[in-house]
């Protein structure tokens, strides 16, 4: 849990903090609605015998103390599809409506591609986008078992997007769930620190960068860009926000969810132990030394694992100007 | 490795439509024929959706519009087999539509229904209705559900789930 340290500047009650990352997180599951109704989906799981707590702020979200999701009647019908509960927060923060046209940045396997499907009522179209051939094929048998019909998956580096397959069309919203350090999932998977690298999260943090950009500039003025991670470094949250808000025409906004969360931080002291960047030496990039963020980064929200028993999370909303 | 073919195109309305250099071309038409006909679906279920060919006579079938042709990984979801002498409905295809099936529709007990979902053929002697492939239902939770396609023959219903489907329930 060492990684974890650099952020005790910044996390108020840490040793609840470090207690609950040490805890494993019970699978959960969303009800597909595209399919079947949550009344149906929970009377199949009780017929089943699987025992099953529904999360209070999402009716559909349920979380299997004593089951994984893959074997019973439900899952084969596609009513239900693993997904934990904080995964499902930037789909309803994007909160797309049916008819319109939604950018899925990094969509496989498909959690939220097919969530977003699902608040659209299979009408209008999310365009799901990834890089990796081997993900793109999970996240269409996925979306095939969910029965989603408006979805069109592109292969393509994220941050090259090309509107030109649908003659140019702009988005109405987007969701930049990008790839990250994964450091929020640690309850769900025990080694995903493991390989945790400072250079890493340097690198990945350019990728972000420029992801957010491309979703940015491929939305329509007025529409909505949601960024997440599943990561509590600075560099990949609010380091990322401060750069996409001077890079292009574009501003955060307040949001509401239902879950306990904490304002984005504006300052970060850096560096690979969060205390300075006493280890930069040699290093051009900026990220190492203390950075003070955009002011309106405090608008993103942190979701820390105890404070709601959850995952770690990170969401903020854009509206795109100009 | 081998790649499919990333083109769709829309498929013709009608014969009207269809290229000349091309008899063997699918058309929204026939599709709507194909459902109504021996499914009962009616034609109504897929007024919103358009259908898309991809590599030979792989239908696929998308809520909303595009340009034709588009070249993308993926349109919607794989719906219909076709260019051969029986046309082929997917599994999602009958997941997502066919409870709107009154025709060549086979009901399975629970047992049979396991056996179905697990991949395998099984025996059914009480079936009177065509050959060929139908669509499979059992009940969930007081309801008819349709699970997949199973193909019948000399009767046997031959399972029709693809393997990454196929589950020990």
């Amino acid at each position: 849990m060492e990684v974890l340290d650099r952020y005790e500047s910044i996390v108020d009650d840490f040793e609840a903090f470090t207690a609950a990352c040490e805890r494993p997180l019970p699978s959960a599951v969303r009800v597909n609605t595209i399919k079947t109704t949550v009344e149906r989906a929970r009377a199949a799981l009780d017929a089943e015998d699987v025992a099953y707590d529904p999360v209070d702020w999402y009716p559909g979200l349920l979380k299997l103390p004593d089951d994984q999701p893959g074997t019973n009647w439900p899952y084969f019908h596609g009513w239900i599809y693993g997904q934990e509960e904080v995964s499902a927060v930037p789909a309803e923060v994007l909160a797309p409506e049916p008819g319109e046209r939604v950018w899925d940045a990094c969509a496989a396997p498909g959690s939220k591609t097919s969530q977003l499907a699902a608040l659209m009522d299979d009408e209008g179209v999310v365009v799901a986008t990834d890089s990796n051939l081997g993900r793109l094929s999970a996240l269409r048998s996925n979306a095939e078992r969910l029965g989603v019909t408006n979805v069109a998956v592109t292969h393509e580096d994220a941050r090259n997007h090309s509107l030109k397959p649908f003659d140019g069309a702009e988005y109405d919203r987007a969701l930049v769930d990008v790839p990250c350090s994964c450091e929020g999932t640690i309850r769900k998977n025990p080694d995903a620190l493991d390989d945790w690298e400072y250079d890493h999260v340097k690198g990945i943090s350019g990728v972000q960068k420029g992801v957010l950009r491309r979703a940015v500039q491929a939305t329509r003025a007025g529409g909505t860009v949601v960024y997440s991670t599943c990561t509590f470094a600075p560099e990949e949250n609010e380091a990322v926000l401060d750069y996409v808000l001077d890079a292009e025409d574009c501003r955060l906004v307040d949001f509401e969810i239902p879950l306990d969360s904490v304002p984005g931080i504006t300052e970060w002291p850096g560096g690979e132990d969060g205390a300075g960047g006493a280890d930069g030496a040699g290093s051009d990039e900026s990220d190492d030394g203390p950075r003070e963020f955009d002011p309106s980064v405090e608008k993103a929200k942190r979701i820390y694992p105890h404070l709601n028993d959850t995952g770690g999370f990170f969401c903020a909303k854009l509206e795109v100007e100009g | 490795m081998s790649r499919e073919s990333t083109r769709f195109d829309r498929v013709p309305a009608t014969d009207a439509e269809r290229p000349d250099d091309d008899s063997e071309q699918v058309t929204r038409e026939e599709i709507l024929v194909f459902w109504e006909d021996r499914y009962g679906v009616p034609r109504s279920v897929f007024a919103d959706h358009t259908f898309w060919e991809r590599g030979a006579g792989k239908i696929w079938i998308f809520r909303g519009d595009a340009p034709s042709p588009v070249d993308i990984e993926g349109l919607g979801m794989t719906f219909l087999r076709t260019r051969q002498e029986h046309w082929k409905p997917t599994t999602d295809a009958v997941q997502r539509f066919g409870g709107h099936a009154d025709q060549r529709v086979i009901h399975l007990d629970d047992d049979q229904a396991a056996t179905f979902v697990a991949g395998e053929d099984q025996e059914i002697t009480d079936w009177d209705g065509d050959w060929g492939y139908l669509v499979v239902t059992h009940d969930l939770v007081g309801e008819s559900e349709p699970m997949g396609v199973g193909l019948y023959l000399y009767g046997e219903l031959r399972s029709q789930v693809p393997k990454g489907r196929q589950r020990e329930l």
